[in-house]
């Protein structure tokens, strides 16, 4: 299936339904991994919701990416209690491994990170999430471990 | 379980209060207290924790011995004492086992299912007593709480409508829809003194009577569940655990305010909270709990789950509302109320998951028996996401009034590794921290304004003498700074330039003036900002410069961070005489700056050097060669010739 014909499958879901907005770009998010410009041009075809629009509400929530992500998105938890527990020295230790910074991705598309305000699951810090699996109590050497056996 | 459509049974429909009954009676019925169980949390952070492999092994091992119609496996919700998971309750003795891993599964399987014998290594441990405790009441973390919302975590299947209808559930709806008035309902709560749980405080039922009174219709009733507070996960708990109880706290709401549409605001973060309350809510409709002429009584309600793209300022009540609406989360004035112009204007109230729980308690029990716990302006419970450096981490239910000293040292276990207590840091980013000097303060909406911070939703992150309270309020004032909506002056230029100094200040570029700079922004915030979030975002500043002006003045004057924390104020540096050239650090360094190879000591290239601690993470406890060092020069690295260690007793 095309991803227009994927984007168009989530719309149906949503057509007759007023204020979908966030809920359509949310599950376009979810099947394509980011917002690529062509869903953008069709939720305005389709639902006649200005582009500008589209696009505010796109660049304001941080669960929406308009930039491709990579193949595993690393999330890095950024909340208080993991803050306090070195979470700080767990994202830098991210970000030296592969080589990039939270919000990029990696030049072979493998990896993005990203930081997260919390996961909420405090009880766990620091925690790391990629691709929606956690795993709560990193150090410095084994989230470089952790990382090492993505594929 | 339940009988769904799809095998055979069509109609599952209760037509009246009578119906509810009788289906509690043949769920009981059905019910054999004496059937052996297995219940495992399976909440995100059990899950985390490997829960996944001990349901797999518990399945696989009860196929073995032939046991498995003979002992049910059950999926629950979280119990709160994450620390310890994943823990597995054995039914009907109700023996609660921790930190389980599948490699346990068999022995439990044949000791405890088969010859009622206890795998006594697998039992709460008191750390000091050394005494092990077979139920929850005999552990500390427990004994202490007083767990009205969160005990029938541990006892339903959150998908099961079954197991929620079995504790009674849902016979606060009926008994609201077959024998109160809207009034009556409404006076109930007003008696119960119940207050808003996400922050606030403000009185519940003041916000439904001004809901039910507001001209427009439809009216709408809402449940925040957006917990975006870093280090708050009682929300994501109760929705995850039992989404039953909120959804018919917000049904007898809507009741009472005369809605009959309502939303269910869950943050994207949190799916399994979303999983289950969609679940709920496809039960409860398919059972005429939900819809048109719920329990025949005439009243129609629907719920929609609304899942927040994540932006903290979306959890401020009128932000959540244009959020729902499908735009850009923003506040806006509250010169008109949300109960009277809310979503697409129309009159909207909205509470905290937490609130919404408490609402059939008290209709059930009574407005008296829920006054009769907590302080003169707080009723009732508070659950309190007890984290940070704190040994027993995990959720805690309490009566309000209890001491902030009773929950970290008593429920909490103290601090992690034997270190001090310094603060605790109370209600989000919108809070502040609380010095050890007020650790006897009874926990309360009232009381924590009076220090400077607030309830909020019910973070509660423990600090220890580790903790730098400038990095703590930079990394507050930087959270917020990239969290406000930026539509009001005080807040998004106001927190940068707060933002700017603090960098200053962290970096070792602290200049003089710069304290009295930080506590003018932090005020002109504090009084001038739109939203309730802008206002209280100067929290964390102000209490830390208020409690711990100190340290401030050690970074400004003196360069030195005296927790250790800040990067460019700290020197990683190896003690010669307690390094025993085990060439650990050496191995770990990912930049190369450590010198040194077996038998010869080590040194830190302090040029190469990034700080990155992870020569201060391996070495061995045993030696603490490695330390840190603030407001002081690194000593020079001792002669080339004494770097040789001339091991004794080997070669």
């Amino acid at each position: 299936m095309s991803s227009i014909d994927r984007i168009d499958k989530i719309i149906d879901k949503y057509e007759c339904e007023t204020g979908v907005l966030i809920q359509l770009l949310l599950d376009i998010q979810k099947e394509l991994n980011w917002i690529p410009p062509e869903a953008i041009m069709r939720i305005n075809k389709r639902l006649k919701i200005p582009v500008s629009e589209i696009y505010r509400v796109a660049s304001f929530y941080t669960a929406l990416s308009l930039k491709p992500r990579g193949r595993h998105v690393v999330r890095v938890c950024a909340g208080t209690a993991c803050y306090v527990r070195g979470g700080p020295r767990i994202l830098d230790s991210v970000e030296r491994t592969l080589g990039v910074r939270a919000g990029e991705t990696t030049t072979d598309g493998k990896f993005t990170i990203e930081t997260v305000n919390c996961l909420g699951c405090c009880a766990l810090g620091p925690v790391v999430e990629i691709d929606g699996q956690y795993f709560g109590k990193q150090t410095t050497t084994t989230v470089g471990k952790l990382l090492a056996s993505y594929t | 379980m339940l009988a769904t459509p799809n095998q055979g049974v069509k109609n599952l429909r209760l037509e009246s209060s009578a119906d509810l009954e009788k289906l509690r009676k043949d769920i009981l019925a059905k019910k054999n207290p004496k059937k052996p169980a297995i219940a495992m949390c399976i909440s995100t952070g059990c899950e985390a924790l490997g829960v996944k492999d001990v349901i797999k092994a518990f399945k696989e091992e009860l196929k073995k011995h032939g046991l498995e119609n003979e002992v049910e496996i059950k999926e629950t919700g979280c119990i709160g004492f994450c620390e310890k998971g994943p823990r597995v309750v054995v039914y009907p003795e109700e023996i609660y086992y921790f930190r389980v891993k599948a490699t346990d599964v068999p022995e439990i399987v044949s000791k405890t299912l088969l010859k009622k014998e206890i795998v006594e290594r697998l039992l709460y441990t008191d750390p000091v007593s050394g005494e092990t405790a077979r139920n929850l009441a005999e552990i500390p973390f427990y004994k202490y709480q007083n767990r009205i919302l969160m005990d029938n975590n541990s006892r339903v299947d959150p998908k099961s409508l079954e197991d929620y209808i079995a504790l009674n559930g849902y016979s606060a709806l009926a008994k609201v829809l077959s024998s109160m008035a809207p009034e009556q309902v409404l006076d109930e709560i007003r008696k119960a003194n119940l207050r808003g749980r996400g922050g606030g405080g403000f009185p519940t039922f003041r916000k439904w009577e001004s809901t039910r009174k507001a001209p427009g219709e439809p009216k709408y009733v809402i449940v925040n569940c957006d917990e975006g507070d870093p280090g708050a996960f009682m929300n994501r708990a109760l929705m995850e655990g039992n989404p039953h109880s909120i959804l018919e706290g917000l049904i007898i709401g809507a009741y009472a305010i005369g809605s009959h549409e309502g939303f269910v605001y869950v943050r994207q973060e949190y799916p399994l909270a979303v999983e289950n309350m969609q679940a709920a809510i496809d039960s409860a409709t398919a059972h005429g709990l939900l819809g048109n002429n719920i329990l025949g009584s005439g009243f129609d309600f629907k719920v929609k789950i609304h899942r927040g793209a994540g932006a903290f300022v979306s959890g401020e009540s009128s932000a959540l509302m244009t959020a729902i609406e499908g735009k850009v989360g923003e506040p806006r004035p509250k010169y008109v109320h949300t109960s009277e112009k809310g979503v697409w204007d129309k009159p909207s109230a909205l509470n905290n998951v937490e609130t919404w729980a408490n609402v059939p308690l008290i209709i059930n029990n009574g407005a008296d028996w829920f006054t009769s716990i907590g302080t003169a302006g707080s009723k009732g419970t508070k659950i309190f996401a007890l984290a940070g450096k704190v040994n027993n981490t995990g959720l805690v239910e309490v009566p309000m009034g209890m001491t902030l000293r009773d929950i970290i040292f008593k429920i909490g276990g103290g601090i992690r590794n034997g270190k001090k207590f310094k603060a605790v840091q109370t209600g989000g980013p919108s809070g502040g921290v609380i010095p050890e000097q007020y650790l006897d303060s009874p926990v309360d909406f009232d009381e924590l304004a009076k220090l400077g911070s607030i309830m909020g939703s019910g973070g509660m992150i423990v600090m220890d003498e580790d903790t730098c309270m400038v990095d703590v309020a930079r990394y507050f004032v930087n959270f917020l700074c990239d969290e406000s909506c930026g539509k009001c002056v005080p807040c998004r230029e106001g927190l940068k330039q707060a933002r700017k100094i603090l960098d200053g200040i962290v970096t070792g570029n602290g200049k003089e003036g710069d304290i009295e700079k930080l506590q003018e922004i932090g005020e002109t915030t504090a009084a001038a900002a739109l939203c309730a979030l802008g206002q209280t975002s100067a929290n964390p500043m102000l209490t830390t410069l208020r409690y711990f002006r100190d340290e401030y003045e050690a970074h400004i004057k003196e360069k030195r961070c005296p927790a250790m924390v800040c990067k460019s104020l700290i020197s990683y540096y190896i003690d010669p005489t307690k390094c025993r050239a085990c060439t650990l650090c050496s191995r770990n360094c990912p930049v190369g700056a450590v010198n040194g190879e077996l038998n010869k000591i080590h040194l830190i290239d302090q040029s190469k050097c990034i700080k990155c601690g992870s020569c201060f993470d391996v070495c061995p406890p045993k030696f603490r060669a490695v330390t840190k060092i603030s407001g002081e020069p690194v000593p020079p690295p001792i002669p080339e010739e004494q770097r040789w260690i001339k091991k004794t007793g080997g070669n």
